[in-house]
């Protein structure tokens, strides 16, 4: 009971210490409108190919609103020693990473929330598997955030947290399927893909809004699960050799 | 004592409140801290001096739970927590050396955050953060943003948040660094007033006359090693009857301290780039000394005698100025 008092306090804390704040606010629905706007004039579709759309502009919109601001918060936390006063209360560590990290999920999941209420209103998306999608969303937005929190722990400047984040996101963004399908990259690219957790979040937003799933979607879901468990494991460990010497 | 602290130390019993044994940390070939012994009694103002990189910070990371200890043993009244300090994390109460609260809350909030850490109840710590705000004379700013602090105010509400859940131990690292004589002489009246209420106090500093006027036991740590722990008043001991001058000379001079205790032999000299400190057992007569250096092309610009104090156990200990280590810490530019 105690500890989950501090889990919300931190979780708490977080959200109106960053990810409320009003640049953020309008960089988490201008960014993915952006985007949105951007690959519609692109393919030159009509307002029916919107869901097509769908799953790679939800996707980008979760991956670079976890990363960016995680890799920010905790690296810039880290720098001005206020980490240093979590690391000290008595917390357990995973629960306090979790406890981190939950803001960055929620932003995430929001993100991901705004092409798709702009796409409900613009096309038409009865097809869509709900069941599907939502439970997908949260996990890529899960599996995002540990990705950036693992890049947030293995540096020590904002600016090296972003470079790195770009390091990983911008291949993912292509490697993954989600604009081109993995069939279609060179052979020797194709292992790369596979080792993407976005390559399977990706499968599954394909599924739950155009059936068009590569993979079984439970091998999907799987697999998205053991990306996050063994990040969130790496982190842990990183973060006990680095920040508790 | 308060009575939650008082129920919270009566059932850890009689213990030292602060126990460790043989205590090492090495990072790689380095050896920052070499196999330290102490037992801290409940209740008493603990005092751990050393220069920069002496092994302070080291031992306070450990003692924490921010570093693991290489060998040796963490007791926290009687109960062993080497393996997982941070099990005993909700006894204590930390002050780092700098001022690490949230810029973008206020100072009630900060302190409702940080007893929100240690799972205090709404109630309970929103009670709590006036009353520490009353108590370090913060009530009036209570709802101002920590970023707009002074250093001084930020200090004092550092060290209120290190006291929210009223942990029987309490440790404070340079609490009065860098901040003004008024602010650091009250901060020196609440820790005392909180020693007087019951908490244990483990404090380093590099002010030498705030060790010696708070503390009940100091300990000396030099190169990772304690090489000196006892109440003030024994170690005072050691310089009793003995007579210092400090010579400021024109220039830095080699051999100066050996020149002098050739011709003086009753003198021990001891030097600090253009700073000789000269110590007897007898009194130090200064024309001699200072024509001696003159005959040599030695200027001499200033001669004060020395007050036996703490810093003159603290020069002799570790062998290192007093005045250069707190002028050190404030060219590193020591934080509020």
């Amino acid at each position: 009971m105690k500890t989950w008092i501090a889990f919300w306090h931190i979780l708490w804390k977080d959200a109106r210490t960053y990810y409320l704040k009003p640049p953020n606010v309008s960089w988490g629905l201008l960014f993915p409108l952006a985007w949105t706007g951007m690959f519609f004039i692109k393919s030159g579709t009509s307002l029916e190919g919107i869901p097509g759309l769908l799953p790679g502009v939800v996707a980008i919109s979760i991956l670079f609103g976890t990363t960016s601001l995680l890799a920010v918060t905790v690296t810039f936390e880290k720098r001005g020693r206020s980490f240093e006063r979590l690391l000290l209360a008595p917390i357990p560590l995973e629960l306090l990473m979790l406890a981190k990290t939950a803001g960055a999920i929620l932003f995430g999941v929001a993100n991901a929330f705004v092409p798709v209420f702009l796409a409900a209103f613009l096309a038409d998306l009865t097809g869509v598997r709900w069941a599907i999608l939502i439970p997908g969303i949260l996990l890529i937005a899960v599996v995002s955030t540990f990705l950036g929190l693992f890049v947030a722990v293995a540096v020590k400047e904002v600016f090296e947290a972003q470079t790195l984040s770009n390091f990983f996101r911008f291949p993912m963004i292509f490697l993954c399927g989600l604009f081109f399908p993995i069939a279609q990259l060179p052979a020797w690219l194709r292992p790369l893909s596979y080792a993407l957790p976005l390559t399977y979040g990706a499968d599954i937003l394909q599924g739950a809004v155009r059936g068009a799933n590569t993979l079984p979607l439970a091998l999907d879901f799987l697999l998205v699960v053991v990306f996050c468990g063994t990040l969130f494991f790496l982190t842990l460990v990183n973060v006990k050799r680095k920040w508790i010497l | 004592m308060r009575a939650g602290q008082q129920e919270a130390v009566t059932s850890l019993g009689d213990a030292p409140a602060i126990e460790v044994e043989g205590l090492a940390k090495r990072f790689g070939d380095v050896t920052a801290v070499d196999g330290i012994s102490f037992a801290i009694r409940p209740r008493e103002i603990f005092g751990f001096l050393g220069p920069n990189g002496a092994g302070k910070t080291t031992t306070i990371n450990m003692l924490t739970g921010l570093a693991r200890p290489s060998t040796g043993a963490i007791r926290y009244f009687g109960r062993d927590y080497t393996r997982s300090v941070k099990r005993a994390q909700h006894l204590m109460g930390i002050v780092p050396d700098e001022s690490n609260l949230y810029p973008e809350l206020d100072g009630f909030e900060n302190l409702c955050f940080c007893g929100a850490l240690y799972g205090m109840p709404r109630a309970k710590r929103e009670a709590r953060a006036r009353e520490l705000l009353e108590t370090f004379g913060l009530a009036a700013v209570g709802p101002r943003r920590f970023r707009q602090y002074s250093k001084g105010m930020k200090r004092k509400l550092t060290i209120a948040a290190g006291l929210m859940h009223q942990p029987p131990v309490l440790f404070l690292d340079e609490p009065t660094t860098g901040i003004d004589v008024a602010s650091a002489r009250q901060i020196r009246q609440l820790l005392a007033g909180l020693n007087r209420t019951g908490t244990t106090i483990f404090l380093t500093t590099h002010y030498i006359e705030e060790a010696e006027r708070l503390c009940d036991r100091i300990g000396f740590i030099v190169s990772g090693r304690i090489v000196a722990l006892d109440t003030v008043d024994s170690l005072l001991q050691e310089v009793k009857g003995q007579h210092a001058v400090e010579l400021l000379l024109g220039a830095e001079r080699a051999g100066a301290c050996e020149e002098i205790q050739g011709a003086f032999r009753a003198v021990r000299c001891q030097a600090a780039g253009p700073r000789l400190r000269l110590t007897s057992s007898e009194p130090v007569s200064l024309f001699p000394i200072v024509r001696f250096l003159d005959e040599r092309g030695v200027q001499v610009f200033e001669a004060r005698v020395v007050r036996q104090s703490l810093e003159e156990v603290f020069v002799r200990v570790t062998g290192i100025g007093a005045e250069e280590m707190r002028k050190e810490r404030e060219r590193q530019g020591a934080p509020a």
